[in-house]
C-alpha cells in the first residue's frame, strides 16, 4: 500500500485523445495491492486502452466481485460507473445492468478464484448468453488475500511458495470461454502491455462476449521457481500466436504488410482488426482448431497468448431477446404501459 | 546509448538543477529543507560555505537558479530560491560560534587582495582559516565594495552588509580602508607570496554626444551616482529624471531617483524592452513604482540653456535581423523626440580598468586591454598574481564573483604549498539512501501543488518615502514553509539498480510524470522519440541502464522527474531507490588536502 498521493502535476507535452483528454485523466485512486503486482500493470493497460479509444467515461460501467483483482476497479477511469458486487457474482450483476441500459460500455473485472472457483456458473451462463461485456480476469493462480494458496487456475505440477505441489487439474477459462461460445477470446500477460492494451481495445470494441485471461504475477506469493504464472516463467513459455496491431474505422487499410503475415478481421460494424500472425498457419477465426491449439500447447506447459478467436459476426444477449434499440432504462411510461388495446392484442394471441 | 555513468560527479549533479546552474554550486535543496524544517541556522550555514553572503544574496542576487529550476519545467514558476535564502538569513539563530575562529598560529603566508568586494572577501574567507594572513585594500573606507557602494538601501539594508562583511573579517583578516592601490608593481615589491586582484569593474561607460560637457552639471554617470548616494555625498535629484541604460544599474538609478525628488522619472533603452539587460524581476520592481520605460530610442543630444540641462534629444530606432539572426537598430525613420528632464543618469554599462597595472611586470593583457585571466585556476602570466569577480572577466554579478574567490582562493593555497594548480580536486558526494523502512521515506516527498508566492512589500507611498525603508519585506515564516515546500527534492535522485528488476512495470505504471520506459535499446536520437513520454529537452540527459533479463533497457528521462520516489515505493524489489546525493564544492580549506582527483 501506497501513502504517498500521487501527485496531479503531469508530463507538459502528454498527448491528448479526441476529448481534449490525457491518459491521466482516466486514472482512479492510486492502488492499494502490493508493490509490484500484475494487476497494477492490467489498471494501466485498461488506462491506456480508454485513453486510445477516446471513452467518455461516464459511459463506462465497471463492475466486479471481491478479490485483489476485484479491487482493482477503484483504481481506474473515477468518472465511470461503478458496482463492487458480491464474490463471483460480477457477471449477473453486469447482465442486468446490461439488460437495462445497453447504451454504457460493459468491463467486468474478475480474478482467477472470482470466476473459476466461486463464480464458475456465473462466468459460463454470461458467456453462453453473450452478454455484451469486455471479462477481464486477472488470473495469478493464487489467493493472493488468503495467503497464497492454490486457486482453481494453478496448473497440476506447479508448487506454492512454500514447496507444496498442486495436484488439481488446471481450469482454462479461454478454452472454456471458447467451448462456452464466447465470441471473442484472448490471453495476454499483463508484463507485456504493447499485446494487452490493443487486446483490450479490441475486446471494448467487440459487440459481445469477450474474455481475455490476463496471466498476472502476484509479486507477493506466486512469483517463485516452481510457479507457471511468474514473470520470468511466462516470459520463457510466452506463445504469442499473433499480434493485434490496431483497430481501423472503416476507412481502407493504408498500411502495407507482406501477404501471409496478416489476418484481416472485418467486424459486423464495418471495423477491423489487423492480426499481425505470429504463429503460421494460425486462424483467429477457427473456433475448433483454436480449442485444439490451446489444448495441444497446454500439454507442453506452454502459455498461449494473444487473439486466439474472434467470430466477425456476433451475436449478443440482446439480439437474442429482441429487445429494442433504446435503453430499457430511457423508455418512457407510454411506451411501458401501451393501454389496454395493446393487452388485448397480447392476450388474444396467446389464446 | 551506453550505460549511465551514475558514479561521475556531475552526473546526478546536472540533475540538480538549481545546484549546477549556481555559479557557486550551492546545494539548493538541502537548505531549502532546512528552512523547511525549521533549522534556519543550519541552512544558513549551508549557504555561508557556498555562498558567503545568504542574507545579501538572498535580496540581490541575480539567481540563475530559478530559471534552470525544474519546478519551472514542471508548472509555472520556479521555486522562489533566492528569498527562500533570505528565510535563512533572516531567521536563524546567532550562529557566531559556528563561524572560523582566527588562526593563532598563522603558516607564514602573506596574501594581499586588492579591492574590498564579494570576490576578495571570499578568498580571504577560504584562505584565512588555513593560517594565511590575509590584508584587503580598498579604496572605501568600508569593506563590501560594489554590494556597498552600488546597490541601494531600499533593496540592501547596510546591517547585513556589516554583518556578513563582519563575520568574514573576524576570523582576523587585515582590512585597509580608504587605501587606493596605484601601482601592482610597488605592490608586488612589498614581498606578498600572493596578490589578489578582485577590483571590480570600477568605470561607468561615458556617452560622448553633444551637450556632454556644456551641460555636465546635470549629467552624471550611474555607478558613481549610486555610489555617492550610497554614502550620503547627494541626497536630492531634480523632479525630472532620464535614465539612459536598461541594466540592473539602470534600475538602481531610477528607482534611487524616485526616493530623492524625482517625480517624473523615466527609463528610456535603446532596444526593445525584451532584450533589456536587467532581471524581469527588477524591471517589475521599476514599474511597480511609476517609473516608465520607453524602448527603442537612442539618445542623440543633450539639449540645454546656457550650460543648463532641458533635455535629451532621441533618435527612433526599430530592430532588424539580418540573415545570420543579428539584431540591428536602424533609424525608424520617424522625427527624433525631445524629452525634457532636470537630471540624466547614465547607466549604459561598465568597464574595467587596470591604468595602476604596469605593463612591464608579467602580466599580459589581450586585445581588450584584459589580462589574460585562465578560467579555472583565475591565474594570470604572472604565478603571484590572481584575479577574480568582475576584474577577472568583466562585470557580472556577486554570486559570479563569489565562484570566482572560491576556486582562485584554492589556486592561491596550491601555489604557496607548491602545488600544481592546475590540479584541481573533484567535488565530495556524499550519498546516502532515504528509505526509512516500509512506505517511510526521510525527506517530505509529498508534492505540493502550490503556485509560487509572492513576497510582501512595504507599502508604496512609505518605500517612496526613505530611501533607506527596505522594499521588500521578505518572507515571514509561515510563507517561506510554503514556498519551501515547493522545492521538488532534486538532490533526492532516482537510482536504478538492473540486477534487481523483474520488469512487472509498477514504476512505469504509478510515474505520475511518465519519465520511465522499458524499451529496446537504440541512439538516443531515436529513443528519445520511443519514450511514454516524448524527451524533447536534449539538455536533460536520459538515464540509461541494462542488465534486464528480456534484453531491454530502462530508461528513464530526468527532465521533469518529480522526485517524488513513487518508482521506489512501488518497487517490489527495490530495484529503485531514492538516494540523496549530497554534492560539496572543493574549497580551499582543511578537506582538501584529502580529496583526490577521483570520482566519488
Amino acid at each position: 500500500m501506497t501513502y504517498i498521493a500521487k501527485p496531479k502535476f503531469h508530463h507538459p507535452s502528454l498527448p491528448k485523445n479526441a476529448l481534449g483528454y490525457t491518459h491521466r485523466d482516466y486514472e482512479g485512486k492510486v492502488s492499494t495491492l502490493c508493490a509490484g503486482c500484475g494487476h497494477d500493470s492490467i489498471t494501466a493497460a485498461i488506462i491506456e486502452a480508454c485513453f486510445e479509444l477516446a471513452i467518455e467515461p461516464h459511459r463506462v460501467a465497471k463492475i466486479s466481485g471481491i478479490g485483489c483483482s476485484s479491487k482493482t476497479t477503484d483504481y481506474f477511469l473515477n468518472a465511470s460507473h461503478g458496482f463492487n458486487s458480491v464474490h463471483g457474482r460480477m457477471p449477473s450483476v453486469l447482465t442486468g445492468a446490461n439488460l437495462a441500459n445497453r447504451d454504457l460500455i460493459y468491463l467486468g473485472v474478475s480474478g482467477d478464484g472470482d470466476s473459476a472457483s466461486i463464480g464458475l456458473g456465473q462466468f459460463a451462463h454470461s458467456m453462453r448468453r453473450g452478454v455484451n461485456m469486455t471479462y477481464i480476469v486477472e488470473n495469478n493462480g493464487v489467493y493472493g488475500l488468503t495467503k497464497g494458496q492454490f486457486s482453481a487456475t494453478a496448473d497440476r505440477g506447479s508448487k506454492s511458495k512454500r514447496g507444496i505441489t498442486n495436484n488439481d487439474s488446471a481450469i482454462d477459462l479461454a478454452a472454456m470461454a471458447l467451448q462456452l461460445g464466447a465470441t471473442y477470446v484472448a490471453r495476454a500477460f499483463s508484463g507485456d502491455k504493447s499485446q494487452l492494451v490493443p487486446l483490450i481495445e479490441g475486446a471494448i470494441e467487440h459487440r459481445g462476449a469477450a474474455l481475455i485471461d490476463v496471466i498476472s504475477p502476484c509479486v507477493a506469493f506466486n512469483n517463485h521457481a516452481g510457479s507457471t504464472k511468474s514473470f520470468d516463467y511466462v516470459r520463457e513459455h510466452n506463445k504469442a500466436v499473433n499480434k493485434l496491431d490496431f483497430i481501423t474505422g472503416r476507412a481502407p487499410i493504408k498500411v502495407d504488410y507482406e501477404p501471409g503475415t496478416t489476418q484481416v478481421v472485418e467486424q459486423h460494424d464495418g471495423s477491423r482488426l489487423l492480426l499481425k500472425k505470429v504463429a503460421a498457419d494460425y486462424d483467429a477465426n477457427d473456433r475448433i482448431g483454436a480449442t485444439n491449439f490451446l489444448a495441444h500447447h497446454a500439454a507442453r506447459g506452454q502459455v498461449v497468448t494473444g487473439l486466439i478467436f474472434v467470430d466477425s459476426d456476433p451475436e449478443d444477449l440482446h439480439t437474442h431477446f429482441n429487445t429494442v434499440d433504446k435503453p430499457l432504462n430511457a423508455l418512457s411510461e407510454k411506451e411501458l404501459c401501451p393501454g389496454s388495446a395493446a393487452l388485448e392484442r397480447i392476450n388474444a394471441s396467446l389464446r | 546509448m551506453k550505460n549511465t555513468d551514475i558514479a561521475a560527479p556531475d552526473y546526478f549533479h546536472k540533475v540538480v538543477d538549481c545546484q549546477w546552474a549556481c555559479p557557486a554550486h550551492t546545494p539548493v535543496p538541502e537548505y531549502i529543507r532546512l528552512i523547511a524544517a525549521g533549522r534556519y541556522g543550519d541552512a544558513y550555514m549551508i549557504n555561508w560555505r557556498s555562498n558567503v553572503f545568504p542574507g545579501i544574496l538572498g535580496r540581490t542576487c541575480d539567481r540563475p537558479c530559478e530559471p534552470a529550476c525544474r519546478r519551472g519545467r514542471v508548472e509555472k514558476e520556479p521555486v522562489a530560491i533566492c528569498r527562500l535564502k533570505r528565510v535563512a538569513a533572516d531567521n536563524k539563530e546567532n550562529i557566531t560560534d559556528r563561524l572560523p575562529k582566527p588562526v593563532a598560529i598563522k603558516n607564514g603566508k602573506r596574501i594581499a587582495l586588492v579591492g574590498g568586494g564579494p570576490a576578495s572577501l571570499t578568498v580571504a574567507r577560504d584562505l584565512a582559516p588555513l593560517g594565511y594572513s590575509c590584508t584587503i585594500f580598498d579604496q572605501d573606507p568600508k569593506a563590501g565594495g560594489m554590494i556597498r557602494t552600488q546597490i541601494p538601501r531600499f533593496r540592501l539594508p547596510e546591517s547585513v552588509i556589516d554583518e556578513e562583511c563582519g563575520y568574514i573579517l573576524n576570523i582576523g583578516i587585515e582590512f585597509i580602508g580608504g587605501r587606493r592601490i596605484d601601482s601592482l608593481k610597488a605592490l608586488l615589491a612589498e614581498g606578498w607570496d600572493a596578490v589578489f586582484v578582485g577590483s571590480g569593474a570600477p568605470r561607468g561607460r561615458e556617452l560622448d554626444i553633444p551637450g556632454r560637457k556644456e551641460a555636465a552639471a546635470n549629467i552624471h554617470i550611474g555607478i558613481d551616482w549610486l555610489s555617492s548616494v550610497s554614502f550620503g555625498h547627494i541626497n536630492k535629484i531634480g523632479k525630472r529624471v532620464i535614465v539612459l541604460g536598461g541594466g540592473n544599474t539602470a534600475m538602481d538609478c531610477c528607482r534611487s531617483s524616485r526616493r530623492l525628488g524625482g517625480d517624473d522619472v523615466k527609463v528610456i533603452v535603446r532596444s526593445g524592452f525584451e532584450e533589456m539587460k536587467a532581471s524581469p524581476w527588477e524591471k517589475e520592481d521599476a514599474m511597480h513604482e511609476d517609473i516608465p520605460i520607453l524602448n527603442f530610442l537612442v539618445p542623440k543630444e543633450f539639449t540645454h540653456d546656457n550650460g543648463k540641462l532641458t533635455g535629451v534629444v532621441f533618435e527612433k530606432v526599430k530592430a532588424e535581423y539580418d540573415a545570420k539572426g543579428r539584431r540591428n537598430l536602424v533609424p525608424s525613420g520617424e522625427p527624433d523626440e525631445h524629452y525634457p528632464c532636470d537630471d540624466v543618469l547614465v547607466a549604459i554599462g561598465q568597464e574595467n580598468s587596470f591604468p595602476w597595472i604596469e605593463r612591464d611586470i608579467g602580466i599580459e593583457f589581450d586585445k581588450w586591454n584584459m589580462p589574460k585571466v585562465d578560467p579555472a585556476t583565475f591565474g594570470s602570466t604572472n604565478p603571484k598574481v590572481f584575479f577574480g569577480g568582475d576584474a577577472a572577466f568583466g562585470p557580472k554579478n556577486i554570486i559570479w564573483a563569489v565562484a570566482h574567490g572560491h576556486d582562485a582562493a584554492l589556486s592561491i593555497d596550491k601555489f604557496c604549498r607548491g602545488e600544481d594548480i592546475n590540479d584541481r580536486p573533484l567535488p565530495m558526494v556524499d550519498i546516502l539512501s532515504q528509505k526509512m523502512g516500509i512506505h517511510e521515506w526521510s525527506y517530505d516527498n509529498d508534492i505540493a501543488p502550490d503556485k509560487r508566492y509572492r513576497v510582501p512589500l512595504r507599502d508604496k507611498v512609505v518605500a517612496l518615502r526613505d530611501i533607506k525603508a527596505e522594499v521588500e519585506l521578505g518572507f515571514d515564516i509561515e510563507l517561506g514553509l510554503k514556498e519551501a515546500h515547493r522545492c521538488l527534492n532534486c538532490d533526492v535522485q532516482t537510482v536504478f539498480e538492473s540486477k534487481l528488476c523483474i520488469e512487472c512495470d509498477a514504476c512505469v505504471d504509478i510515474c505520475p510524470m511518465d519519465c520511465i520506459t522499458f524499451t529496446e535499446n537504440g541512439e538516443e536520437a531515436d529513443l528519445r522519440t520511443r519514450l511514454k513520454a516524448p524527451a524533447p529537452n536534449p539538455t536533460q540527459d536520459l538515464y540509461v541502464a541494462d542488465g534486464l533479463k528480456t534484453g531491454r533497457v530502462m530508461v528513464k528521462d530526468e527532465d521533469v522527474c518529480l522526485h517524488c520516489g513513487l518508482c521506489a515505493e512501488r518497487c517490489p524489489t527495490g530495484a529503485w531507490d531514492m538516494k540523496k546525493y549530497l554534492i560539496d564544492m572543493t574549497h580551499a580549506d582543511d578537506l582538501c588536502r584529502t580529496r583526490h582527483q577521483s570520482a566519488a
